[in-house]
């Protein structure tokens, strides 16, 4: 074995490789997750795919999780790591339900706890490889917000991760009023949903539309959309210059 | 042209490994190759491994880092039975794999599929690819011979198998995946977990059927010369 090949360079800034991890690339991964304001709360969409490359390998995984009384989570990225944020805000509502004040983690607590989360991880190398969306109502206040594997955070009245800012952001830029009633807010999200699904390689038409609610969060049963072929463009599109595309 | 052959190359189970539930259990499979590089270190290796009475993993990728995940889990599922009273379950097994495999992404490379029956959930599968996802499954495929599988899986799976019919499902699509995938090969083994207990199955290459342009195997070609005179051709 040749040892000098595994000596370190002295002037190295990135201390031993061998004590300390660092993600370096993903391998199973969720693609866009969507979400808005309505008049009642917050509405999010994902996708129920787990994508590992190129495969499209998992097709009922539920990217967006309820916890605590208020809030809701939806993530894309890498699978593990958010099972792996699940167990510490598992771990955070159960500490706070110890202290037993009467007192709850609302939305933008978690937020915050989250951001610190993966900024801090961002700092050591090591990043949760994952785009959050956390959304929740309480006391009748709504709350959306999101946060990147680098630790960019902000809210707003509509966010998405991944190919959701490029594709989703636009279409709810132009349609998103205040005070949507839930079925236009649904719809407004679905139709982002369409062009995800038309324009985003790793998606799969079977998505869930969650809803949170003063009342607290619903996550509705998978379903898939329909979509549509019929342009008259799409028949014969090679026709006017043969071989092109 | 490679004309060496990298020796020193570290063993990777290639592999086709399948897990599937069926109504009553669990039935595993997996195919017999090791490869170390290009040549077959072991032509019958036994990929599906106990961790406990009624929990099995089908183990796939790097052969060491396989080996020991499940050394490891061995070893804890021991000690947590004598604690609990009571056989684990495979819930268990699955998750305490998930945080060896997740806690150590950076080092591992072995997807594992863990199976099993207790008398809370009965039959359940779990998969945990690369990267230390959990998640459980009425079906899981893995390895290298898997991405052959998918369109199979697609369209011939069904909820409620017998045991009979769900064992002859894995043996098909392990063979199936050993025709096309040169990282795996060898015999089929299955394993069947249900409540009467576990039962090993063996099946090498000349009790499954033949697939495309594959010919009936015979001792040598004197046999067929001799066999049957030439007939003449229907011009």
């Amino acid at each position: 074995m040749n040892f000098m090949a595994l000596k370190q360079p002295e002037n190295s800034l990135l201390g031993s490789e061998s004590d300390s991890q660092r993600t370096l690339y993903p391998y199973v991964t969720g693609t866009s997750v969507a979400a808005l304001k309505y008049k009642d709360g917050i509405l999010m969409a994902a996708d129920m795919g787990g994508s590992y490359g190129s495969t499209l390998r998992y097709k009922s995984v539920e990217r967006m999780k309820p916890f605590g009384k208020h809030s809701l989570l939806g993530a894309s990225g890498e699978i593990s790591d958010f099972q792996e944020i699940l167990h510490y805000l598992d771990e955070l509502i159960l500490y706070d339900n110890m202290w037993d004040d009467g007192n709850s983690l609302g939305p933008k607590e978690v937020h915050n706890y989250l951001t610190r989360v993966m900024y801090n991880r961002r700092n050591k190398f090591n990043p949760l490889w994952n785009s959050l969306v956390l959304g929740g109502v309480k006391n009748g206040n709504k709350y959306l917000g999101t946060v990147s594997m680098i630790g960019v955070n902000f809210e707003d009245n509509h966010v998405a991760t991944g190919f959701g800012n490029h594709l989703a952001r636009p279409i709810l830029r132009q349609e998103w009023h205040e005070n949507l009633s839930f079925e236009d807010g649904v719809k407004l999200l679905e139709k982002c949903m369409h062009v995800l699904l038309y324009r985003d390689r790793s998606a799969v038409n079977k998505l869930q539309i969650a809803k949170i609610t003063k009342e607290g969060v619903t996550i509705h049963q998978p379903y898939s959309l329909k979509t549509y072929w019929e342009v008259s463009a799409f028949e014969n599109p090679a026709q006017g210059a043969i071989g092109s595309w | 042209m490679d004309l060496e052959m990298n020796l020193n190359a570290s063993h990777s189970m290639g592999t086709t490994i399948i897990g599937v539930t069926y109504n009553g259990g669990v039935v595993l499979g997996a195919d017999s190759r090791t490869s170390t590089g290009m040549y077959v270190a072991n032509r019958a290796s036994d990929k599906i491994t106990q961790l406990t009475d009624n929990v099995y993993v089908c183990r796939s990728g790097s052969a060491a880092d396989s080996q020991i995940v499940s050394d490891y889990i061995r070893y804890f599922l021991h000690q947590h039975t004598i604690q609990l009273g009571q056989s684990a379950t495979s819930k268990v097994a699955a998750n305490l794999i998930r945080l060896l495999s997740y806690n150590n992404k950076n080092m591992l490379e072995t997807g594992l599929i863990v199976g099993g029956w207790d008398k809370y959930e009965g039959g359940k599968i779990y998969a945990i690819p690369l990267g230390g996802t959990l998640i459980e499954q009425p079906f899981a495929i893995g390895g290298s011979g898997s991405s052959y599988l998918y369109g199979f899986f697609d369209q011939a799976w069904k909820e409620g198998m017998t045991k009979d019919e769900a064992e002859q499902f894995v043996v098909k699509a392990v063979s199936l995946a050993i025709a096309r995938d040169g990282a795996s090969g060898g015999v089929v083994r299955t394993v069947i977990i249900n409540s009467e207990g576990v039962t090993r199955n063996f099946y090498p290459s000349d009790k499954l059927q033949l697939w495309h342009e594959e010919l009936e195997p015979q001792n040598s070609l004197l046999d067929l010369l001799n066999s049957s005179s030439p007939e003449p051709m229907n011009i």
